[in-house]
């Protein structure tokens, strides 16, 4: 299995129902915190051009609101598509994006609990 | 009515007062929160991976605790509301999702799915109902603007989630009304406060902050209500001095249990 397939698999996405409208991307809450933003990573991951994305910070700005889901007109789930990429990233050995020993110095007395929880859900493995 | 009540790691620890508020309105309203046992924190955030089954399990035992006592499960944190319910669609319609968690999970009785996840909210509106909480509210918030702000997980899927309309919700505004006050709506109301990322990415954050509590400021409120912890960390200390509330503290003071 090569990373395109294992991005496809782990997301459930079918990027070939993309139209390439852009309104993911017109309506990310994030877009101009992002490198590559969601409609590039949908045709990125299609067209199979995806070492930019894994070594992108980008990975790491995606907010997993589903705004981008629930906008999109042909139901693609770009933000599958990101979650799978950056799974594909740090899943890979050493590839944590944030390290327990580095937290401390993050956080302050009203940190929630939630937003660490939520952090080690999605930055590392 | 009594409910299996899921409160989450920040219940129990930096949002005290939206899980003690909540106790105290369902019991001056008349319904049940019962704490399921040994419950374990959600994660957070929902695990979009179809490969990955670890990361749902934790849902899936409080769903089956549920389903045990036949009540349904309720949620207060906008968060584990998103995540027990999107990892309940997936036991309910993921056929390779329900199995492996099965497989793993042994329990005395397979789970499907059957579990009925609702909001604080959702019981206010359809189960006691707007009206009938008028007529408890013992001190009305006269004058009060008040500001709804949902962000993203107790809207988004809206397919699953099936809350309110995602795009133009109203399950606040009409709590906010039946509790004496005016409800702003804004344009910001149902985007994401940053999330997650006010860990790694603060400026970031502080971007979403001002966009939204500006939005909620610009239409005249003088107060924002929130049902989720991380977007009170995120909106709380904000350059236009809105103050941002969880919504069981107004409930409570409208209904006078404090």
């Amino acid at each position: 299995m090569d990373r395109k397939e294992e991005i496809l698999l782990i997301s459930g996405v079918n990027v070939r129902k993309c139209m390439r409208c852009g309104k993911c991307s017109g309506t990310c809450p994030n877009y101009d915190e992002m490198e590559y933003h969601p409609h590039q990573f949908v045709y990125m991951v299609e067209s199979g051009n995806i070492e930019p994305l894994l070594k992108s910070e980008s990975l790491y700005k995606c907010l997993s609101c589903f705004a981008c889901v629930e906008r999109c007109p042909r139901d693609v789930e770009p933000a599958k598509i990101i979650e799978a990429v950056r799974l594909s990233a740090i899943r890979q050995k050493g590839a944590n994006h944030i390290k327990a020993e580095n937290v401390p110095e993050l956080i302050d007395e009203d940190t929630p609990q939630q937003l660490l929880m939520s952090v080690f859900r999605k930055y590392s493995k | 009515m009594v409910y299996s009540y899921f409160p989450g790691c920040t219940l129990k620890s930096k949002a005290t007062e939206l899980d003690r508020k909540a106790r105290l309105c369902a019991a001056a309203l008349g319904f049940e929160l019962e704490e399921i046992e040994n419950w374990q924190c959600c994660g957070g955030v929902y695990p979009m991976a179809k490969d990955e089954i670890a990361t749902k399990l934790s849902s899936v035992r409080a769903l089956a605790d549920a389903k045990a006592h036949d009540r349904p499960l309720l949620t207060l944190c906008s968060a584990c509301h998103n995540v027990i319910k999107q990892v309940n669609n997936d036991m309910l319609k993921d056929a390779d999702i329900r199995t492996r968690a099965n497989n793993y999970l042994q329990l005395d009785e397979p789970y499907g799915g059957e579990t009925k996840v609702v909001h604080y909210l959702e019981v206010l509106r359809d189960e006691v109902g707007f009206d009938a909480l008028k007529k408890a509210v013992k001190n009305p918030l006269k004058g009060r603007k008040v500001a709804a702000y949902y962000g993203c997980l107790l809207l988004r899927p809206g397919a699953v989630m099936a809350m309110d309309d995602p795009e133009n919700p109203s399950i606040m505004e009409d709590l906010i009304k039946a509790m004496g006050a005016d409800p702003v709506v804004y344009p910001q109301r149902n985007e994401c406060c940053g999330g997650y990322l006010s860990l790694d990415d603060k400026e970031a954050v502080a971007k979403r902050r001002n966009k939204i509590v500006k939005s909620a400021a610009d239409f005249g409120c003088d107060c924002i209500i929130t049902a989720c912890p991380l977007c009170m960390y995120n909106l709380a200390k904000n350059d236009c001095d809105v103050p941002v509330l969880y919504f069981t503290e107004l409930l409570a003071q409208a209904l006078g249990v404090e």
